[in-house]
């Protein structure tokens, strides 16, 4: 080192959000910055030290740049670069070498490196979103500033979960909970919970976090709450978790001190000019043709769009009866206010600021202002997401579903419309109109949700109003291709087009191309323009946005009708059918309006093990309204005489009444989970017969979830599978002798298919268990490779692998069990068939609808399908399952290769589905079910040849049924719709 | 059974040309060759951008594996690119079956097809089960056994580039040496008869040719790459991960090919054991294993007379080394192939291993991440980090963790580093 002791060290950390500047001097830290770059990195970078020049003069320094969008600066201005991980662990090594781990989080990483025995540096991977970017995103959702949710959530009294794998599910969860009524401080709590367990279970993969932890980054050191949660997990002290003063800096700080070595020399000035005067390289091929090609054209585009209108009308000058429609959505809440000849008197669009409540209270005493006694609410109906709850709150004559007031809205545009595609604050719903009824609904699966305030959220972090930076999009020269996935990962797009210099008005433009990418080819899932129909309206929050719209116009090559009320289409459709309402309207008056009150508190449901957990609203005049509950056990109300027949409840019953024999042999036990679901009477069978105690795993729970969270390796990895790591846990704790769950690469035969595989998922999760489990404790894991065909070949390889004659078993002796396992397990498939023969016909003798709620056996697991089953029989259906049809029917032509016995039977029970005008099928996928990827098309088309619709829900850990309840209305609206259309001719 | 597809016939050989899709450049293109000797007009696609990713994602399903998103998106590009005749057109694909979906590429590509309007296409089933019959596509012993030294010459010339790039003097010219010797051998290759006497000459050639290119010695980190069978290989579905190692100063190390081969063919003995297979299948898998051994071993004995190169790991001592941590009935996919690689690599000396694949690739959730914990446990100066491909992927976020594995290989242990700045200044922080 030749340098003077008074060389100035300088670190400069340029993360996806935030720019850092550190200037280290002997030792010490002599000046800091850390601001948002609001993606101008060049810009910034050189103010930042610009101030430093103002600050501490222009001296020599010595400089390296860190950072996820410093590279491409770094590289320009041949500055030297150090990878931001390194930097933190440079930082460690030097100060603080007792250290376990640290946990830094940043704008868009997390992190965790754990040192000790060789260093192990953990970054998020491509599915984990953001995690300063989702605090943010959820501060935007909650309207209050981080700041504002870190003091709220320090007065938390419960926790809710909230999904943890992705910002978007999340907010999934977040909404429903916003709209219940549920306290902010719970919520703020809740979400940074969410982050914990997101960094745990995706970073941690199975290495316990012990010891000494360090917490670095922007968001640890901001939010107190935040660290609170990770300590509360992890069971550490303050002490063992310090957060050290440089927490934000420590990426610089680091940079820094790898500058004592590596750094470039030169002057302060001597740096900005590198810095000003460098030009970050390009990747030319992400770059898109403008959304407008001149002023004329957009001017052409506005004039097009704005002809479609509905009438208004002067509401002083109107008197006579009126409609009120109201759309309390997701984010937002519209009313509509319809003269009886149709016209608008009255409408209003705005974000329900986390209280729909309240907004339309306000609303509604404006609207017996602007009333008087001249006119008089006649009807009025509510759809959207808070339907029920403002549906109680003030007495609305009627909920409707939103897809049904969608369409009812655009049909007054055009009535031969065939295709509605709507893009609100975070849900994408569009349907196929046939022959006058919806013949095909699509809602955004949990994955690429969130588009619409994914804008307005971007826009904000880079310092716009959602109108301003949409604005800027319009007249880009070049917009970004940024992909056309999941919108987490289009925060990385952003990321890397910032890195590579593109200007906000080209991300801006790019994000509207990637929202409606996302709807045509993620939803939609169009191959050409034709598969949308004929006549496209375009609706919905977003599509406001002109630059979302002519990016569609672009996308699918000719133009669509926007009507210009696209914000208040659900409001409008619920007014108009309003105006079908009879008789006197229930709708709460000015009177009771004034005295109105709302409160809410949360209870803890008690009608079944699910022990839901309740938010209870009471509003003045004795009306409650109950929600998050699965079913409708908690609201007092009875599911109804159908529950006698649900196939899902009546495998559970089964299945959990096999009980436990004690026997000479000691514990086997079970892990009740993936093939399980199925296969236990056979093993149980086998080994009771073998005098062994089967101690068979509960059912799972959330717990069941976060008890085996910490030895999961792979997050990408189905739910069901996830849940295995728990079962397998709670059985160590119970200290069974050995843990039961065979590697099976073939399935049952049932001779329905090509070839009977099991997924890889299924065949060999115990070699995943066997490698990631910390301690088993007393328990044996055993996990022989087995072939279930045969009954002689298992008899074999079960003496061969239990230790045959020396363990003091005889071959006879497991013959003997091999055929009582058979025959318990035929019994049960029997049983099965019986039950799903019989809902059958009770439902034909009693006029019901028939749901075959298609999945694989695990889906019964209460935890797997959310009480989806009995979400179906509230409204009416018998639920069946895919195992106990399948057998009723043929197996069609499959175009794919048909080779996983569980999948079979999807194909052959949505043939059955096509034959039987009662009978419809719901498919449940588990996310990232790679299987599904394949069965889910060949399922569609089989349905849809056959005339029926297709309905599948994508189910992961997200506990919400809202959504799903939609989508099932939806489909009885449908379905209601296409009967009054053929009775109607 | 019914026919549902469409057949290449024998007068199609005429005029039709048939695409191969670009997983390994140097194998593919000696295959093509070998195909094209055998009066099929073979041509390895080259193209790359992401608009094949974004035509596959038009075409398949968006949750489906990113290799078939991929591998479909280039062929109905091709297709659509004005180029060719789409009615003088047909595919091949490569299939290897199993319980892994990926054995459901050809059910997807045809769909595609269909969806995209070329229904008429014929696509061709490569696989070694040959269950469709192609009259213009018969798979001869001849043709087989050509293409198998397309294998070797293609895992030798790969070896050879990945062991001499990072330290040639003048750059780009292992790279030339392989198109020479491309050249040159499907030039053999249209011979009527080919001799192994002849080959196993070739191959002492290639290592003496690739031998005389002159080296400086640098440190390198020795960097294995791993996993899905696609990603693993293709430079368009791993972002060029290859040149992207070379540019940071890493000498890659890539298992080859006939190590994949010899994985199927080995578990066809293994079915036996635990599936319950036919002996007599089993016994024509052994003669084939022990054929494909002797081949390598041949190829590794003249690696090690000449010595310039590190030569392979015989493929039954790889076998061996999953012992202890998966079984090898884990046949899905590449299955144990893929743990045992990490293993051999790191016997080999490439401490630090990228582990390839598809986002959410099932049998990689347990042979690839979910054996990640027990091999580092049990050797700790293994550094594995998985990295996930897919289309929405930035290729910012793979390099920035690649890097990061990479800084940790560079990084001195605690012990060698010079205390005297840290003495100097913790006083002040701690």
């Amino acid at each position: 080192m030749t340098d003077g002791k008074n060389t100035l060290y300088l670190g400069i950390d340029i993360g996806s959000t935030t720019a850092k500047l550190v200037a280290v001097e002997n030792g010490e830290i002599i000046y800091s910055t850390y601001e948002r770059h609001l993606s101008q990195v060049r810009q910034k970078t050189a103010e930042l030290i610009d101030g430093l020049r103002r600050a501490v003069g222009d001296r020599r320094v010595r400089a390296a740049v860190s950072g996820s969008a410093g590279l491409g600066i770094a590289e320009a201005a041949g500055i030297p670069f150090i990878q931001e991980v390194a930097a933190t662990t440079e930082l460690v090594r030097r100060f603080h070498p007792d250290t376990e781990a640290v946990i830094e989080l940043g704008g868009e990483d997390a992190k965790i490196i754990f040192f000790g025995a060789g260093i192990d540096e953990r970054m998020n991977g491509t599915c984990a979103g953001g995690t300063g970017a989702f605090i943010d995103q959820m501060a935007t959702l909650l309207d209050v500033s981080v700041s504002e949710l870190d003091r709220l959530s320090l007065d938390h009294t419960r926790i809710y979960p909230i999904a943890s794998r992705c910002g978007v599910f999340a907010k999934t969860d977040i909404q429903p909970l916003l709209n219940q009524g549920a306290r902010k401080e719970d919520i703020a709590a809740s979400i940074y919970q969410a982050v914990v367990n997101q960094t745990i279970a995706g970073l941690a993969q199975g290495r316990r976090i012990r010891g000494k932890v360090l917490f670095f980054g922007g968001p640890l050191y901001y939010c107190r709450g935040l660290r609170e949660r990770f300590r509360e997990t992890l069971g550490l002290s303050e002490e063992d978790a310090p957060l050290p003063e440089y927490a934000r800096h420590s990426v610089s700080l680091g940079a820094a001190l790898f500058a004592e070595k590596n750094g470039i020399s030169d002057t302060v000035g001597g740096l900005y000019e590198k810095i000003s005067n460098c030009i970050p390289r390009s990747s030319g091929e992400k770059i898109l043709p403008p959304l407008f090609e001149s002023e004329g054209e957009y001017r052409e585009f506005a004039a097009r769009h704005a002809a479609a209108t509905v009438e208004e009308t002067d509401p002083a000058r109107y008197s006579g009866k009126a409609y009120l429609g109201i759309d309390c959505g997701s984010t937002t809440t519209k009313l509509v206010l319809l003269s009886e000849d149709g016209k608008i008197l009255y409408s209003y669009y705005s974000s329900n600021r986390g209280n729909p409540v309240t907004v339309i209270k306000e609303q509604l005493t404006k609207i017996y202002e602007i009333c008087g006694e001249r006119i008089k609410i006649a009807g009025s109906a509510v759809t959207g997401y808070g339907e029920e709850l403002i549906k109680n709150a003030f007495g609305v004559d009627a909920g409707v579903v939103e897809t049904a007031a969608h369409y009812t809205a655009a049909r007054r545009f055009m009535p031969g419309v065939d295709f509605i595609l709507d893009i609100g604050g975070q849900d994408i719903k569009c349907f196929r109109i046939r022959n006058g009824a919806i013949d095909s609904i699509m809602l955004n699966e949990a994955c690429s949700s969130g588009c619409g305030s994914f804008i307005e959220t971007f826009a904000r972090s880079m310092g716009y109003t959602a109108e301003e930076f949409s604005k800027k999009g319009l007249f880009a020269r070049a917009p970004v291709n940024l992909g056309s996935r999941c919108t987490v990962f289009m925060n990385s797009s952003v990321k890397q087009s910032q890195k590579d210099g593109a200007t906000a008005e080209d991300i801006s433009a790019g994000l509207s191309v990637s929202v409606v990418k996302n709807a045509i080819y993620k939803v939609i899932r169009a191959t050409s323009p034709e598969d949308l129909g004929e006549n496209v309206v375009v609706q919905g929050g977003t599509l406001l946005n002109d630059a979302v719209l002519r990016a569609l116009e672009k996308e699918l090559g000719r133009n669509v009708v926007r009507p210009a009320i696209a914000g208040l289409m659900g409001a409008y459709g619920a007014a108009l059918k309003a105006m079908n309402h009879k008789g006197e309207s229930s709708l709460m008056g000015p009177e009771e309006l004034t005295e109105f009150t709302h409160t809410s508190k949360t209870a803890v449901c008690r009608g079944c093990t699910n022990n839901c957990r309740l938010t209870v609203n009471t509003f003045s005049g004795g009306g409650r309204f109950i929600s998050g509950n699965r079913c409708e056990k908690g609201l007092g109300r009875d599911p109804g005489e159908a529950g006698e027949h649900n196939l899902y409840e009546f495998k559970r019953k089964y299945l959990t009444s096999l009980a436990p024999v004690k026997g000479k042999r000691g514990t086997v036990g079970i892990p009740l989970s993936l093939g399980m679901y199925e296969l236990l009477p056979l093993w149980h069978g086998i080994f009771t017969s073998l005098g062994y105690e089967v101690i068979v795993s509960e059912m799972s729970t959330r717990e069941t979830y976060e008890k085996g969270q910490f030895t999961i390796p792979s997050d990408t990895a189905c739910y069901p599978a996830k849940l295995m790591h728990g079962h397998v846990e709670e059985l160590i704790g119970r200290g069974v002798d050995m843990i039961f769950y065979p590697c099976l690469t073939y399935n049952v035969d049932e001779r329905a298919s090509v070839n009977h595989y099991n997924c890889p998922v299924v065949a060999y999760y115990s070699e995943l268990l066997a490698g990631n489990l910390e301690d088993t404790g007393t328990s044996r894991f055993f996990y022989p490779y087995l072939n279930i065909n045969k009954k002689s070949a298992l008899a074999d390889e079960l003496y061969r692998y239990l230790g045959g004659a020396a363990a003091g078993f005889s071959k006879r002796e497991i013959r003997a069990a091999v055929n009582a396992g058979f025959e318990a397990q035929e019994k049960y498939v029997a049983a099965v068939r019986r039950e799903g023969e019989a809902a059958l016909a009770y439902a034909r003798e009693n006029g019901k609808r028939i749901m075959i709620l298609a999945g694989r056996p695990y889906h019964i697991d209460e935890e797997i399908c959310h009480g989806i089953d009995r979400l179906a029989l509230s409204l009416g259906f018998v639920v069946v399952s895919e195992d106990s049809v399948a057998h009723l029917a043929e197996v069609p032509e499959v175009r794919v290769l048909n080779q996983w016995t569980y999948h079979a039977r999807l194909y052959r029970a949505a043939k059955y589905a096509t034959e039987h005008d009662d009978t419809e099928l719901v498919q449940l996928v588990s996310f990232g079910c790679g299987v599904d990827a394949i069965t889910t098309d060949e399922v569609r088309r089989i349905l849809e040849e056959g005339g029926k619709y297709c309905t599948q829900i994508k189910i992961d850990e997200i506990t919400n049924l809202g959504a799903v309840k939609i989508r099932l209305r939806s489909l009885l609206a449908a379905i209601e719709d296409r009967e009054t259309a053929e009775e109607n001719g | 059974m019914e026919r549902n597809y469409i057949q290449y016939t024998k007068e199609m050989k005429k005029d039709y040309t048939v695409f191969i899709p670009n997983m390994l450049p140097i194998h593919f293109s000696l295959i093509a060759r070998v195909m094209n000797n055998y009066g099929i007009r073979a041509q390895v696609l080259k193209t790359s951008g992401p608009h094949i990713g974004e035509t596959g994602l038009r075409y398949v399903h968006n949750d489906t594996c990113y290799p078939a998103i991929l591998v479909i998106g280039q062929f109905i590009d091709a297709i659509q690119s004005g180029k060719y005749d789409p009615h003088k057109v047909a595919l091949i694909l490569f299939q290897t079956g199993g319980g892994c979906r990926a054995s459901n590429y050809i059910s997807l590509l045809r769909k595609a097809l269909v969806r995209a309007g070329y229904e008429y296409v014929p696509v061709i089933s490569f696989s070694l089960a040959g269950i469709e019959k192609h009259p213009g596509f018969n798979l001869s012993l001849g043709m087989l056994h050509r293409m198998l030294y397309a294998v070797t010459y293609g895992d030798l010339l790969m070896t050879a580039v990945n062991q001499t790039k990072p330290y040639e003097v003048h750059r780009g010219e292992a790279e030339r040496k392989a198109e020479e010797w491309t050249e040159r051998l499907t030039a053999e290759m249209a011979e009527k008869r080919i001799s192994y006497r002849r080959i196993k000459r070739n191959y002492r050639a290639i290592i003496d040719d690739f031998a005389t290119i002159e080296r400086r010695e640098r440190e390198t980190v020795k960097v294995g790459v791993v996993g899905e069978i696609f990603v693993k290989y293709s430079p368009l579905g791993n972002n060029n991960l290859e040149d992207f190692l070379v540019s940071e100063g890493a000498e890659v190390v890539v298992p080859g090919l006939l190590d994949f081969c010899m994985y199927s063919v080995y578990n066809g003995i293994v079915d036996q054991k635990f599936y319950g297979r036919a002996p007599v299948k089993a016994f024509f898998s052994r003669f084939a294993y022990r054929f494909l051994l002797k081949k390598q071993r041949d190829v590794i004995d003249i690696m090690k007379e000449e010595g310039t190169f590190r030569p392979y790991t015989p493929f039954d001592h790889t076998v061996s080394l999953a012992d202890g941590y998966i079984s090898h009935g884990v046949k899905m996919g590449e299955g144990w192939l893929l743990t045992a690689e990490m293993l051999e690599l790191a016997e080999s000396g490439a401490l630090s291993i990228v582990c390839t694949q598809p986002f959410g690739c099932l049998p990689n959730h347990i042979c690839g991440k979910g054996m990640m914990k027990p091999v580092k446990e049990a050797n700790p100066a293994i550094n594995i980090i998985a990295i996930d491909y897919d289309t929405g992927a930035s290729v910012v976020n793979q390099q920035n963790r690649i890097k990061l594995m990479l800084t940790a290989a560079k990084r001195p242990e605690p012990g060698e580093q010079t205390a005297e700045p840290a003495e100097r200044e913790a006083a002040e922080f701690s």
